[in-house]
């Protein structure tokens, strides 16, 4: 399955703004983000398609990630 | 030295009308009872100014107060408090800011300043610790901030600090700020209007005294705990560090609550080329802290040959997406002319994608644009150029500064002013955010979102993750966030330092201060006073109930796009639900057992 990555702030260090990969189905996003070599305690913030998601759903084909180191602000 | 704890036990009254300077005892009662800052000053005002005046009139009053954490060896311990009657909205004003000015003001040994009355003609106070003079300022009357402030500087040293207002100001404009710092605003709400009010364009002070400590091991102690959690904390530890508020633009957007020209969409795509990120990469030079400040969001930015204060997220927003511009240069300039011409920007930003709007459906005319640029989304030079004309209040300019509501108004469509009792909303569109909009309908100042801070939960995950399209437990949620934050601008600290601070650290700090011996929870409940105080005067003002709702874009019509689409905001759910939290009647109004319990009975008779 196809799954497009978009990193930000300081998460874009050495990976890059937005990743397009392919991954095995069942592959969940626990397993993406190790894939990415980012630490689970990194990840503040973490969107499917725009919506709170957790580590342990699997994306399908054609979904997108949005994920957030511990920002904020306001 | 003095014989009080945190407080320096002086309050400053100057009348501008006869000249006089008085210094009275603080009552110190008060100041344990409504804390200090925020609540001490509304406690003050709503004693000695009729709710009723006219907020423009010799009758209004201005209070700059400090907190008993001002000035001390506390985690953001430098902020000031104006307490008014806000000329934008009708209602309490509480502007709250950061820099240097507010902990110079305590070192001169006052908790605050009433200004009363109105100058014949404009003059400054300067203020060398017991040393206070009215002084003519008809040399820097029409002048910018910037400007103002290098030349008070020239003639009262470099260590003096300046707290202005700019020709908005001035000219009354509802959105002017008092700019302190040259960078750092007391924003909201149009205080800066009722400073030029009374012809008084500065405050000068310098000061060399101390803020006496009731337990120094205690504060230590409690010091270093807080310094810890701050540093630890991913948000004031690295993110606000790294790159300011104005990482928030990315965040918006993906969870598709980014409102996008005047709110008409909720989704920009090309929030990337506004964001924090891409500010960081071009235009970051430094960061910017305020006093004794270990996060230091500010952000120092240079382009072209402006240089300064940079756009906090909230800027970034309203400029950019909210009038359609990925124009990064443009919205960083229109930051720095509201900073120059002292004008809030939120307001101002919000009132021009207003116009824009305006001009899409053809109320604003090409012919009414004076020879100015076109309103039209994403016009660059347009929100520059009309940023400086509000500024300035020329011609159509003058019109839009008086604030998005009464624009719109003016035009028979006051329902596409994007603001809560006539203050712009900020930066987050609270149809897919929920609790953020009972916020908004609810905050003592109208649009507001440093009044509780329900984006902290609903957004970035803290304390915890709550699901933003659920109403279930947000009236509780936003009670407390309204209440914990009413004290914490109270005793003078930052709000961003509750990302890592519970109450129980906030009251630690206070007690070994000022020898109090709150709780963390007297300490949340000292906040529901104070949010009562501000509801009470409010209501005696004439702004009723009725008043606490959202506009009507945001309960009617559905988000348009991205990946909040489909929601509106529920209010009608929330509210009855919130004023039940709040102990008040259905109508929202605080019952006479709740004041009893909160120690504000003396009030109650106003409530006939």
């Amino acid at each position: 399955m196809k799954v497009t990555i978009k990193l930000f702030a300081t998460l874009r260090d050495g990976r890059g703004k937005i990743l397009e990969k392919v991954y095995s189905e069942g592959t969940k996003i626990r397993g993406i983000i190790k894939d990415l070599k980012i630490e689970e305690k990194d990840v503040a913030i973490l969107l499917k398609n725009g919506i709170n998601t957790k580590m342990d759903i699997e994306p399908s084909d054609g979904d997108y990630l949005s994920i957030f180191p511990p920002v904020g602000g306001g | 030295m003095n014989n009080y704890f945190g407080y320096q036990g002086v309050i400053l009254r100057v009348n501008l009308s006869e000249g006089t300077i008085k210094k009275e005892v603080l009552n110190i009662d008060d100041a344990f009872k409504f804390i200090g800052g925020r609540g001490l000053g509304t406690k003050i005002f709503m004693d000695e100014v009729d709710p009723k005046i006219d907020p423009l009139s010799i009758d209004n009053k201005v209070i700059f107060m400090t907190g008993p954490l001002t000035g001390t060896a506390t985690p953001t311990g430098g902020r000031y408090m104006v307490i008014t009657k806000s000329p934008l909205t009708g209602t309490i004003a509480c502007s709250n800011s950061g820099g240097y000015w507010g902990a110079e003001f305590k070192f001169a040994g006052y908790d605050a300043v009433i200004l009363e009355g109105k100058a014949e003609k404009p003059v400054y106070i300067n203020i060398v610790d017991d040393v206070v003079e009215i002084k003519d300022a008809s040399f820097i009357w029409g002048k910018v901030v910037g400007e103002t402030t290098t030349i008070l500087e020239e003639l009262h040293g470099k260590k003096a600090r300046v707290a202005a207002i700019g020709p908005a100001g001035e000219k009354l404009s509802k959105m002017a700020a008092i700019m302190n710092d040259r960078g750092r605003a007391a924003g909201r709400s149009g205080v800066g209007a009722v400073m030029g009010s009374k012809n008084l364009k500065a405050i000068v002070v310098r000061g060399t005294n101390k803020v006496n400590v009731k337990d120094p091991e205690k504060l230590k102690e409690a010091f270093s705990r807080c310094m810890a959690k701050i540093k630890e904390n991913g948000v004031t530890g690295q993110g606000l560090p790294t790159y300011g508020t104005a990482v928030l633009v990315n965040i918006l957007n993906e969870n598709g609550v980014l409102p996008t020209n005047n709110f008409q969409e909720s989704y920009f795509d090309k929030a990337e080329m506004i964001s924090g990120e891409a500010m960081a990469e071009k235009y970051l030079k430094r960061k910017d802290p305020c006093y004794r400040c270990p996060i230091g969001c500010g952000r120092y930015i240079q382009i072209d040959d402006i240089e300064g204060a940079g756009p906090e997220y909230e800027t970034l927003w309203g400029f950019g997406s909210d009038c359609g511009v990925s124009d990064l240069a443009a919205i960083l300039k229109a930051n720095y002319w509201c900073n120059e011409y002292g004008l809030d920007t939120i307001s101002t930003s919000s009132t021009l994608a207003a116009a824009m709007e305006l001009y899409q459906k053809g109320y604003i005319k090409k012919e009414d644009l004076d020879g100015g640029p076109e309103l039209t989304w994403g016009n660059s030079e347009a929100v520059i150029e009309w940023t400086k004309r509000m500024g300035q209040g020329n011609g159509l300019g003058a019109k839009m500064a008086e604030g998005s509501y009464r624009l719109c108004e003016s035009y028979g469509v006051p329902e596409l002013s994007m603001s809560v009792k006539k203050q712009e909303m900020p930066a987050y569109d609270p149809r897919g955010i929920q609790g953020i909009g009972l916020n908004y309908a609810t905050s003592n100042r109208g649009g507001c979102h440093v009044r509780g801070y329900m984006i902290s939960p609903e957004i970035l995950g803290l304390p915890e993750q709550l699901d933003r399209f659920s109403i279930e437990g947000k009236a509780g949620w936003t009670k407390i966030f309204q209440d914990f934050t009413a004290s914490i601008d109270s005793v003078g600290l930052c709000l961003f330092t509750s990302f890592a601070l519970g109450a129980d650290d906030y009251a630690d700090l206070y007690n070994a201060i000022s020898g109090t011996s709150l709780t963390g929870n007297d300490f949340i409940e000292f906040g529901e006073r104070i949010w009562n105080i501000e509801r009470l005067f409010n209501l005696y003002a004439g702004i009723d109930p009725s008043q606490d709702t959202l506009p009507k874009r945001l309960l009617e019509d559905p988000i348009a796009n991205g990946p909040s689409k489909g929601h509106v905001n529920r209010l009608s759910e929330t509210l009855p639900e919130y004023y039940k939290a709040r102990g008040w009647t259905e109508n929202g109004l605080p019952t006479e057992e709740k004041l009893e319990a909160l120690g504000l009975k003396e009030y109650k008779y106003l409530m006939s």
